[in-house]
């Protein structure tokens, strides 16, 4: 077990697990966390899966790891990993099964006061319009054929179908679609369960909220953003469904000889990896972005269903019920980037499993309105407490790999929090509180129990303190609905 | 303690079981019935079709997977499960048939079984394996 002393502090927000702890290290593993919430990380197995991750052949210093760092499969949730491309490896268990899991904001200009009173309909119409639950489905039913469109224009296939408007697309991560996507990559299975699923939210963590905008702190890309204090957002969580499943677990299947083929030794068996230039490495990167692009098309579809409820709500309430998107970005996936490393570009995958890409200022792969401030980054905090808006940064670039924290970050098990918690009672305590809550598991629900969260202002305040991304605004919830 | 038998680990982010068996054909489908269990499945009174699975694998660890898996690849197309799991192992190759019942209700979907730490070991109390679900 790895303990306080084997690492080296480098700032109240920084700390190093260098290579020399391991033999099999390649590269040495960087922490922004506190002193407080590292001590929280060393109970569970999250940073000994960071010193694996940093065993990945071709990879790149430093393999970073976030404040909201839990552990997971593998891979620390709240890691990052660059492999050197193309001759360093692509692993699909560093990325996760809900490929291209992520988070959509869209903001109104409702004052929350001049709401109050229509936000039980609301919450009732977010809950008919958007399905959710286990194994949900919509109402689009699609053929293989417009799946396989869907797997190659990402939310462009929703624009086609009227679903979406071009500024949502421009607002969206890669335009809501990720070159190089190829369906024939994708098994027939993984198929037969996205073509239902489809504008579905699902059940876990993912959830629809409605928040308010609760502070302000960077008035200027506030403003960029369109988000004014005391107005409704809506906050979209969720990925790829049983598609993007499917994918990762065929892979990490179909890898476990691959591994073996190219001689790869790995500490565990779920970190299975190809080359990125090898057939097998292709294939899953081809399908990868097929279930990426499948994931930015449902929370398009999503995003319409939410404004069809809005619409139904507010329309004749002297109120503009419209919604125009934030930005919609992922949390879970593997690009290939540009970095500087050394003074050099290098291009390298960058695997992000529960972290947020957050490009600083300039980058040209963002939009024109938020170039001059930096890339939105949406952070989902536990249910009922706060979620925030923050900004990528030049830091980010350098020290994280254009990354930051992706949400709270789970301190309690999910065993532990359904003894501890019960569902109804923390519903009622929840509605007590001001935030209307629709749920389809009462289980499911206390599970989710903010208790069993860290606190994600500190979280936030770390990355802020760290310089690897910028508070922005600070978002309460009003109404929450999940699966 | 039982011969065979599974029970919950803590894990915070997912799902976890330990799974003990006298032999790899009651480890299977101890850890079919643990993962059963972990989603709180009800079935309804009718009865379902008939589901054969015949499977092969380099390792028992890939094979314990993909049966998993399997299984809930079922649960999510045909909304169909299975209250017991007859199977028999020959090898790296696993054969069973499976009767089906249609879901009324599942508490919590499991999105997939991982290869996590993943081993299938002679221990104190026979077979055992350690699996991880991410839900």
């Amino acid at each position: 077990m790895i303990r306080i002393q084997d690492l080296h502090k480098i700032s109240d927000y920084e700390w190093e697990i260098p290579k020399s702890y391991r033999q099999d290290m390649r590269v040495a593993v960087r922490l922004f966390v506190t002193r407080r919430l590292l001590e929280a990380a060393l109970q569970d197995l999250s940073i000994e899966q960071a010193v694996n991750a940093a065993t990945l052949p071709g990879v790149v210093e430093p393999v970073v790891v976030m404040p909201d760092m839990h552990q997971g499969y593998g891979f620390p949730i709240g890691g990052v990993a660059a492999t050197r491309y193309p001759n360093g490896v692509i692993s699909p268990g560093a990325i996760g099964y809900d490929i291209n899991c992520g988070v959509r904001l869209l903001a109104s200009t409702i004052p929350l006061e001049a709401a109050e009173e229509r936000l039980d309909n609301l919450a009732n119409a977010l809950n008919h319009y958007c399905p959710s639950g286990v194994g949900s489905e919509g109402s689009i039913h699609l053929t293989t054929a417009e799946l396989d469109a869907v797997c190659r224009q990402g939310a462009r296939w929703a624009l086609k179908k009227g679903m979406a408007s071009e500024e949502d697309l421009r607002r969206t991560e890669e335009n809501g679609c990720l070159e190089g996507a190829d369906p024939g990559k994708v098994s027939q299975r993984a198929k037969q369960r996205g073509m239902a699923q489809l504008g579905t939210l699902g059940a876990g963590n993912h959830f629809i909220e409605v928040d308010v905008v609760d502070q302000i702190f960077d008035r200027e890309a506030a403003a960029a953003m369109g988000l004014q204090e005391g107005m409704l957002t809506l906050m979209i969580h969720c990925g790829s469904r049983g598609f993007g499943h499917q994918i990762c677990t065929d892979y990490v299947q179909d890898l476990q000889s691959a591994v073996k083929r190219y001689g790869i030794q790995l500490p565990d068996r779920e970190l299975v990896c190809a080359p990125l230039d090898s057939p097998e490495g292709q294939n899953y990167l081809a399908a990868m972005r097929s279930a990426a692009n499948y994931a930015f098309c449902n929370r398009q579809i999503l995003a319409y269903h939410a404004r069809r409820a809005f619409e139904e709500v507010f329309a004749g309430s002297g109120l503009r019920w419209q919604l125009h998107q934030v930005y919609d970005i992922a949390h879970n996936m593997g690009k290939v980037e540009s970095h500087e490393v050394n003074g050099r570009k290098l291009k390298v995958c960058v695997h992000r499993k529960g972290a947020t890409r957050a490009f600083g200022p300039g980058h040209p792969e963002l939009p024109e309105v938020y170039k001059p401030i930096g890339q939105p980054v949406l952070v989902p905090g536990s249910m009922g407490t706060a979620s925030w808006v923050l900004i990528g940064t030049e830091d980010s670039m350098t020290r994280s790999w254009g990354s930051t924290c992706h949400g709270a970050g789970r301190v309690l098990s999910r065993n532990k929090a359904k003894k501890d918690f019960r569902g109804e009672r923390l519903r009622n305590e929840l509605e007590q509180s001001g935030i209307h809550v629709r749920a389809g598991s009462m289980s499911g629900l206390a599970e989710e129990a903010p208790m069993a969260y860290k606190d994600v202002d500190e979280v936030v305040e770390t990355v802020n303190g760290a310089g690897i991304a910028r508070k922005v605004a600070r978002l309460r919830p009003v109404i929450v609905i999940k699966g | 303690m039982n011969k065979a038998g599974f029970e919950e680990l803590q894990h915070t982010a997912d799902w976890a079981l330990r799974v003990w068996a006298p032999d790899r054909a009651e480890l299977f489908r101890q850890a079919a019935l643990g993962m059963n269990t972990l989603m709180g499945l009800n079935f309804e009174e009718e009865a379902g079709g008939r589901v054969d699975l015949h499977l092969t694998a380099e390792d028992d660890e890939s094979l314990l997977v993909s049966f998993l898996n399997e299984i809930l690849f079922y649960l999510e197309i045909d909304r169909i499960g299975f209250e017991d799991f007859p199977l028999k192992l020959n090898g790296n190759r696993l054969d069973a048939e499976l009767w089906g019942k249609p879901i009324r209700s599942i508490e919590k979907p499991i999105k997939a079984v991982t290869f996590h730490n993943l081993v299938v070991e002679r221990g104190a109390d026979g077979l055992e394996a350690r699996l991880v679900f991410d839900v």
